[in-house]
């Protein structure tokens, strides 16, 4: 048999394929989908944090010309169940045994019927002929609140005096979950130094620049429900529609169009979800829904909200003996997506540090907020806040410098595959497979010139201005799985198809995982179309998420690349009946050594269909699911310059060095453009980005006026140093890089702050550090700033 | 979001606008930008029943300026002015605010009076026209009478226009001096400012001949701080008394908290800010 | 005066003139070089009227607010929010969509620069970013870093975290080589 890979597309910095067509204006989002027929949707939602509805009145709203239909709680209970995320909440055997999480199941309806529990929550639903029709209607329904006590911040939802959230709930405890190794009393006991502290978290709305929609059309021929979305994980859409709507899943087909950015949160199921499809199905007509911004930030999930309370003990040398986390969770008015978040926090917290006794842990409160779910980083950005925090008051309190103190406790490379002795979130015993913490600290302080910038510093403070420097230190656990898989086939036009279950939201599929096909095929990358979760071309795919798609579905392509190759020489030996290792395929042509015959793949397929005897080989089309072993841990290192305006509390970022591993790249233009636009969202988190309800739980921040994005001024020119240390568990090497940018920026920015204006001895406790918050801290700390300003 | 339902017209002649405006009993709104309006429409904040279109009414569309002021008419995009060569040149803190306003794109429609006619306590404009003394022109179907600035912005969102005015243009007299300075502070580039100052200037060797001084997104309408500016006249301007001055002024206003800045901090950025400004307007008055 | 909300529903009568408050009229323009005849209903916005009546879906809406810059088309030579202006305001005016940039198979310099530094990842915002600098581009003025930035800044990016962006603008805008050695024409040099 012939060996493959004479093109080497893996690795290069090729320019993207889908980019014209998007230039162009040919992408195809879903608002741009036209379904004749369709009608529009439009929910009416609640204006109140918690209330029981004692009334609603869609009569005059029903009679407006142009409306279809209107469904309120009462029409939808009793045909359909309220939703439950099972996937996200099933805890794994092993976590079970060992952990017995508490994770309670807060089944949504699709409705509200009598009681709502956020702003924002979907209360009724109206379906016109244009979604101005559909606006015009929701003015008419009237709606009659009993106002409930709501509470919104999640420790005083744990109070014992604290209202219900739900309530027909026990308490606000969603869930729990507790997980340690060692002895952490002992340790805190014995050791030398104890730091104790409050880091929080905010609240984010991870914001595509694109907010959800779908459509919906039930076939009148042949009754298949096809749905069109910018869902992250299509497949997961068909599995929990079909039998929601009583549907045999080889009925139901998904497709996942171009999509405007999804970080997330476009990944999990939401109500509106079914609700488009079911009412397809009831009206017998197709059925649009796009949201829109003001939707989007106030009732599309939420992320981040976190309280950690950490201990951190050390030896007199700096040593971490044992780190202590207290963690509360927000989850928003109902636990919809169990320990995904939480977990990772838990997971995460650590870090690349060895830390033999450990004791974290997490409760998630519920509150009359919008809920939560994962958002870029999904709980390890909260985790590395709290961790990279602590560590720079514990370098504080020993006179260390934060960077010495760091390098004294990287997990070394030597130690890799490293088990901390915890379970990750499979239950399985939690295990680093590669990663080199010490290199990258070298790598880092070579790029800022680390003792240069130190001089810097003290020369800049005598002029009265005030440079900092930060880090955070970060390691994502990439490469979720159980698995995704990829179907390779040879078309009739001799193109071939590369479909997998995981769609792309702009991280370059099209390009990336063509590059891996065409290297394993052995073909060139123009004949290479991709299709990326449509149900309807692989039957079962899990979805783009957690940092796992380059990892599971790559290697799903590279393995079934590989086996179509072996096919395809094969088929073509029945053809020209001889044997595979006489054959080789050349530039997408199957060529016999040391002749002149030759055979492109179109008429390959053509001739198995004519030629007998080829029973074994008849089809040009191979199947792979990628079973990942153990995640593929990537690591990233911020460290970014900062210049603090005291005067004004103006933050400018002077310089910003992203040292990344995330093993052997595909593509790395791509792979530095997902770091630098990972990285900008979290610098939107540490500086701008604040999700806000007022007290009454009405929400604050509904516009992009006051939930404020990261603009092209803020970005200093990030750069970005690179160590590769390929994966072994897998055959590509590679690791997911997706959100590891978003990871690191709060903690290395508060951290450099703080550096700043450590002549004023603030201690920062959260993000975001808008002037106003600065000018805060500077005012409430010990030393008079008069002094050092004048 | 979409717009509620609404009639659109277009008047010719500023005449049919205003006997429109007059004759009907619904409600109608002037469109002239729409860079204030769509966006509250796009809400359903207000749900008029007619738009009326001011654009392109050519008698509104024009920039004048002679000796005694800069006459902009109401159909004028701010664009339009602050790129003005003359505007520029003769009223540079005009031009200079206008730049402060969100982003080209909103400033290629936004127009000077619609800004004005809105009148948020944060924007730019109404602070202008406050600073330079500013006059109004204003008709309905009764006459056209002219308003000075502060009997026009009454507070926040508020002005002297009733539902059948026209906001015709406004008039920027020449401004006191050769010194100016306009700064705002917000934190990112074309947001609504956290607050903002501007100052014009004339000076007569090393005293300050004559002064006017605007503090603006302090709440309300924008204030003109006339015991500083008292303070100013006839005086030398040195890093010292200004600071002392800008410190003054801001301890007289109360602005309030909001969800992205405290009233203190406020209070503390116009201090900063007019500090920078007086600073900035004497060295450009020389 | 008419009054059917249906926004699919076949052409009326004549709509009574611009001149007269009317919920329906019937305008004229200019969209991509092409004569477009329509008649929309007054609070019909642009960003709809382009995409979902002419099918022109390449200016995309991601805010109704005016603050996140994708449906930035040019009306008469100049960049404008379509969201925030209504169909009926764009009789008699000459409108540009980024379907309207390419000439047949070649892509405008500012769509080549995009492509060649990565200047997008999602394509949803990339249309609005493209209309503004092509109309930069088009400017008789010579574009320096600080207008650059303030052109943009009217654009937010929620994937790239903007580097790509601001290299593809200088070099389609003549404001710096970039490291590969743009020329003007926003063409990467190997």
């Amino acid at each position: 048999m012939s060996e493959p890979r004479p093109t080497g597309y893996v690795g290069a910095a090729l320019p993207r394929l889908e980019d014209e067509r998007l230039l162009r204006g040919g992408g195809r989002y879903i608002d741009d989908l036209d379904l004749p027929g369709a009608v529009d949707a439009a929910f009416l939602r609640s204006t109140q944090a918690h209330a029981r509805i004692t009334s609603i009145d869609a009569s005059r709203a029903r009679e407006l010309p142009g409306v279809v239909a209107v469904y309120t709680g009462a029409d939808i209970a009793g045909r359909m169940d309220p939703l439950v995320n099972t996937e996200e909440l099933r805890i794994p055997p092993g976590l079970e045994a060992e952990l017995k999480p508490l994770v309670r199941v807060q089944p949504m309806p699709l409705l509200a019927d009598d009681e709502v529990n956020y702003v924002g929550q979907p209360v009724a639903m109206v379906l016109a002929e244009s979604r101005y029709l559909a606006e015009d209607a929701l003015e008419l329904i009237e709606v009659d609140y009993e106002l409930l006590p709501a509470v919104l911040d999640p420790e005083e939802a744990l109070t014992a005096d604290a209202p219900r959230v739900l309530l027909d709930a026990e308490d606000n405890v969603g869930l729990r979950v507790r997980h340690g190794v060692g002895d952490v009393e002992a340790a805190f006991a014995a050791a030398e130094v104890v730091v104790s502290e409050t880091f929080t978290s905010h609240r984010y709305v991870p914001s595509p620049i694109e907010p959800r929609g779908l459509a919906a059309r039930v076939d009148p021929f042949d009754d298949q429900l096809t749905v069109w979305s910018n869902t992250q994980t299509p497949h997961r859409m068909r599995d929990h529609l079909a039998p929601a709507l009583g549907r045999s899943p080889d009925t139901v087909r998904v497709i996942s169009v171009d999509v405007g950015g999804g970080f997330g949160q476009k990944g999990i199921l939401v109500v509106e979800e079914i609700l488009i499809p079911f009412a397809a199905t009831d009206l017998g007509r197709p059925v649009r829904w796009m949201e829109d911004r003001n939707e989007n930030l106030v009732a599309g999930s939420h992320a981040r909200e976190q309280v950690h309370h950490i201990d951190l003990a050390a030896d007199a040398d700096g040593r971490l003996l044992a780190v202590r986390d207290r963690i509360v969770a927000n989850l928003g008015s109902r636990n919809m997506v169990g320990l995904v978040v939480p977990y990772n926090s838990l997971a995460h917290l650590c870090g690349p540090y060895v830390v033999p006794n450990v004791d974290i842990d997490v409760t998630g409160a519920i509150t009359n907020t919008m809920f939560t779910s994962p958002y870029r980083g999904a709980g390890r950005p909260e985790a590395v806040f709290a961790m990279e925090r602590a560590m720079e008051r514990l370098a504080a309190r020993m006179g260390i410098d934060p960077a010495d103190l760091r390098e004294r406790n990287l997990i070394r490379p030597e130690q890799m595959p490293y088990r901390t002795g915890m379970l990750d979130r499979r239950g399985l015993p939690q295990e680093f497979d590669s990663g080199d913490y010490p290199a990258m600290f070298e790598r880092a302080r070579v790029a800022l010139d680390l003792p240069a910038l130190r001089e810097r510093q003290e020369a800049l403070l005598a002029e009265g201005r005030h440079l900092g420097v930060g880090m955070a230190m970060c390691l994502e656990m990439t490469g979720l799985g159980p698995f995704e898989g990829a179907t390779i086939s040879v078309r009739t036009s001799g193109r071939i198809q590369v479909a997998t279950g995981a769609p792309s939201q702009g991280q370059g599929h099209a390009t990336t995982f063509a590059q891996i096909a065409a290297d394993a095929i052995g073909v060139p990358i123009d004949v290479i179309d991709l299709v990326g979760g449509d149900t309807a071309t692989i039957p079962y795919g899990v979805g783009t998420i957690a940092s796992r798609a380059l990892v599971t579905a790559g290697n799903a392509i590279h393995q079934a690349g590989g086996l179509l190759r072996r096919r395809i020489l094969e088929a073509a030996a029945t053809v020209f009946d001889t044997t595979a290792d006489e054959l080789g395929l050349v530039d997408g042509v199957i060529v016999r050594h040391a002749t002149d015959a030759a055979m492109g793949l179109r008429e390959l397929l053509l001739a198995l269909a004519l030629t007998p005897g080829g029973a074994d080989s008849d089809g040009l089309v191979e199947t792979s699911y990628f079973q990942p072993p153990n995640y593929a841990t990537a690591s990233s290192l911020h460290a970014v310059v900062v210049e603090v305006h005291t005067a004004t509390g103006r933050v400018d970022l002077r310089d910003y060095v992203v040292v990344h591993e995330a093993g052997r790249l595909v593509n790395p233009t791509v792979a530095h453009g997902q770091v630098i636009g990972g990285t900008v969202q979290g610098i939107g988190g540490a500086l701008l980005e604040h999700f806000q309800y007022d007290a009454a739980g009405q929400p604050a921040t509904s516009t992009f006026m006051d939930y404020m994005l990261p603009t092209p001024e803020i970005v200093p020119d990030i750069r970005i140093e690179e160590i590769s240390l390929p994966s072994p568990t897998n055959a590509l090497g590679v690791k997911g890089l997706g959100e590891g940018g978003a990871i690191g920026p709060p903690a290395a920015i508060a951290n450099a702050v703080e550096d700043a204006l450590r002549p004023y001895g603030v201690v920062v406790r959260s993000c975001p550090l808008t002037p106003s918050a600065i000018r805060h801290l500077l005012r409430g700390a010990a030393i008079d700033q008069e002094e050092v300003t004048a | 979001m979409k717009p509620p339902p609404f009639d659109y017209v277009r008047p010719t002649t500023v005449r049919e606008a205003v006997d429109l405006l007059s004759s009907t009993e619904r409600e109608v709104k002037v469109l002239a930008g729409g860079q204030s309006l769509m966006p509250v429409l796009n809400m359903r904040m207000a749900h008029p029943e007619v738009l009326l279109d001011i654009s392109r009414l050519p008698e509104l569309s024009t920039i004048e300026y002679d000796d005694g002021a800069l006459r902009v008419g109401a159909a004028v995009t701010q664009s339009r002015v602050a790129t003005d060569p003359a505007v520029r040149a003769g009223w540079p803190v005009l031009a200079a605010a206008i730049e402060n306003i969100g982003h080209p794109q909103l400033r290629n429609r936004g127009t000077v009076c619609g800004s004005l006619a809105h009148n948020d306590s944060a924007a730019e404009l109404p602070a202008v026209a406050v600073l330079l003394d500013a006059r109004l022109s204003v008709t309905n179907s009764t006459g056209t009478r002219t308003l000075s600035a502060s009997d026009f912005f009454l507070g926040t969102f508020t002005t002297a226009l009733e539902p059948e005015d026209l906001l015709l243009g406004v008039e920027f007299p020449r401004p006191l001096g050769r010194g100016w300075s306009f700064h705002e502070f917000a934190q990112r580039r074309g947001d609504f400012a956290s607050a903002g100052v501007g100052v014009v200037m004339s000076r007569d060797g090393d005293r300050v001949a004559d002064v006017a001084v605007v503090l603006f997104g302090v709440g309300g309408s924008p204030v003109r701080p006339t015991e500083a500016e008292n303070d100013l006249r006839g005086g030398e301007l040195t890093a010292g008394n200004a600071a002392a001055v800008a410190t003054t002024a801001a301890a007289a206003i109360e602005p309030g908290d909001d969800i992205h800045a405290t009233g203190v901090f406020r209070r503390e950025i116009v201090a900063e800010l007019l500090r920078i400004a007086l600073l900035e307007a004497w060295e450009r008055a020389a | 005066m008419s009054d059917p909300r249906n926004m699919s529903a076949a052409p009326q009568a004549t709509a009574p003139p611009l001149s007269e408050p009317s919920a329906w009229h019937d305008i004229s323009c200019v969209v991509n070089g092409h004569e477009v005849d329509a008649q929309v209903e007054s609070r019909l916005l642009l960003s709809d009227f382009l995409r979902h009546r002419l099918a022109l879906t390449g200016t995309h809406v991601g805010c109704e607010q005016g603050s996140c810059g994708a449906c930035t088309v040019l009306i008469d030579r100049v960049p404008v929010r379509s969201c925030l202006m209504l169909a009926v305001q764009c009789d008699g005016r000459d409108v540009v969509t980024v379907e309207g940039l390419a000439a047949g198979d070649d892509l405008h310099p500012v769509q080549e620069s995009f492509r060649a530094h990565h200047g997008l990842q999602c394509g949803f915002c990339t249309p609005g970013f493209l209309m503004t600098l092509a109309a930069l581009a088009d400017d008789a003025e010579p574009c320096d870093e600080e207008r650059m930035l303030d052109e943009i800044g009217g654009h937010l990016c929620r994937c790239t975290g903007y580097l790509g962006i601001r290299e593809a603008a200088r070099c389609a805008l003549g404001i710096a080589a970039g490291p590969d050695g743009c020329d003007h024409t926003g063409v990467r040099h190997e």
